[in-house]
């Protein structure tokens, strides 16, 4: 090293605190944000658990995404302690007015015998496909790797399904249940874009695979080609992380609200009407449910189906897609999610409405001390009804 | 003035057919029970499709008075006034499978 190189590191070092791995992980433990600028063939040998990981040669670009206060304690830490010892200068002059290096850097934390782990890793198509989720802090590599990692099923392959899976298999989701026992149908193009005219015919869950892995060859899909009912329900549903709601009818409406409550398994709530859609999520026992907001279904001639009364193609595309976004978000744990919130979409108006939901303490299904068995309940459309408080409730 | 004035009633699109299709009508009253009663006598198809024949909200209807269900606050004795929103949300089944 030139005697210039070492004079600036000293004068470097002498500008900046230096903690050892011991002080290092006290102020981790208080609240600190650990930043690691390391390179990525670094990082994927191991990592302060976590730490954020944003590259020395990036680190001012990107660290008031990932550290917006500067008044934050920083921990930066590299291999040796030099590197961060030039980024906490920096940081310094960015604002940050609480930052330390690692005296020593990640093999000194090792050395100390502090607590460190290898952190699943992407591959590098993984990486250039998810690019741009890792460039959000909210995201991020912690984040795609919790996307890989969620199981999601998804009631209906149809309008609102359709586009759920679409964005869910792009989205890196990597399990992917779909439940429908419909085929392909050339009527169902004018809104279900999964599916293709040269798949008609075709079992619309095989169809929806054939779209979601041309997306994405890396998700498992797993089909049901069945109708949704409540001796299938409870073992379908267990395998899930995050159960998607685009029926097309209140009996399996119904039996997902119940089987979710039962499973406590999030239940993305949508649907649709000629110009108009509902959208919301029932978290079981943390928010309503769908049967707080709707004790029973209507009777059938006040509730006509799309195929009696119709849906503009593009509705659908919208409500699905505030499924999905709702389904990431839960994943991810980021956001505010749609809970104790309906919200309605008039596309004719374009007008977004917002109504607050609260649970129902005496719900059938999910109030205080309720246990329903739904081997006792007749899921058909004009019923659906909880048999111990359909006679009791008024 | 505030217990006479207008209080504007959406009307979901599953419902509109019974209001000559307008998705916003006026009503007056001072309580809930009030204005779906004005509600059914100004049109009286929909009247029976929000309300039971004793005037209790039927179970697959939600009335929302603010943004907040009639069901969380007094129910039909919810009182209301002049300027109030009223939102009718019926159950939707659709998903448009078929």
């Amino acid at each position: 090293m030139s005697a210039r190189y070492n004079e600036i590191l000293q004068a470097t070092k002498r500008a900046i605190r230096e903690v050892d791995a011991t002080e290092a992980r006290k102020l981790i433990d208080q609240g600190a944000a650990a930043v690691d600028v390391r390179e990525q063939d670094e990082v994927d040998q191991g990592v302060v658990p976590g730490s954020i990981h944003i590259p020395r040669g990036f680190l001012e670009q990107r660290i008031e995404d990932a550290v917006p206060e500067h008044s934050q304690t920083v921990v930066v830490y590299c291999a040796g302690g030099v590197r961060s010892a030039f980024a906490a200068k920096s940081l310094n002059e960015l604002g940050y007015t609480d930052v330390v290096s690692l005296a020593g850097g990640f093999n000194g934390w090792k050395n100390a015998g502090e607590a460190w782990h290898v952190p699943a890793t992407l591959t590098s198509d993984q990486r250039r496909r998810y690019s741009r989720h890792l460039l959000i802090p909210e995201v991020g590599e912690a984040g795609q790797h919790k996307l890989i990692d969620a199981k999601v099923l998804l009631v209906g392959a149809g309008g609102l399904g359709s586009p759920a899976a679409l964005y869910l298999a792009a989205a890196g989701i990597g399990t992917i249940g779909i439940i429908d026992a419909d085929t392909v149908d050339d009527s169902n193009l004018q809104r279900q874009v999964a599916h293709t005219l040269d798949r008609v015919g075709m079992p619309k869950v095989e169809s929806a695979k054939i779209a979601m892995q041309g997306l994405n060859p890396d998700l498992d899909v797993v089909t049901y080609q069945v109708r949704l009912t409540k001796e299938n329900a409870l073992d379908i549903f267990a395998g899930y992380d995050v159960i998607v709601d685009g029926a097309d009818n209140f009996a399996t409406r119904y039996l997902i609200n119940d089987v979710c409550v039962l499973l406590d398994k999030p239940n993305v709530h949508g649907s649709v009407f000629r110009f108009e859609g509902q959208a919301s999520v029932f978290l079981p026992h943390q928010g309503p449910c769908y049967r707080c907001l709707f004790p029973d279904p209507p009777p059938p001639e006040l509730a006509p189906s799309c195929a009696e009364a119709g849906v503009l193609g593009v509705l659908p595309g919208t409500i699905g897609l505030l499924q999905a976004t709702e389904t990431v978000k839960l994943i991810l744990g980021i956001g505010e999610p749609l809970v104790g919130r309906l919200l309605l979409y008039d596309a004719l108006a374009t007008e977004f409405r917002e109504l607050r939901l609260k649970r129902n303490p005496a719900c059938p299904v999910c109030g205080d001390g309720a246990h329903v068995d739904i081997s006792t309940i007749e899921y058909t459309d004009a019923v659906c009804a909880v048999p111990s408080l359909a006679s009791a409730a008024d | 003035m505030a217990d006479t004035g207008a209080i504007s009633v959406a009307i979901p699109t599953p419902m509109r057919r019974f209001t000559g299709g307008a998705a916003n009508v006026a009503v007056t009253g001072t309580t809930l029970a009030e204005a779906l009663v004005d509600l059914g006598q100004q049109y009286p198809d929909l009247g029976g499709r929000i309300v039971e024949d004793d005037g209790r909200i039927r179970r697959f209807v939600n009335i929302f008075v603010n943004g907040s269900n009639a069901r969380d606050l007094q129910g039909e004795s919810t009182p209301v006034k002049a300027g109030d929103e009223l939102t009718v949300i019926p159950a939707m089944a659709g998903g448009t499978g078929r």
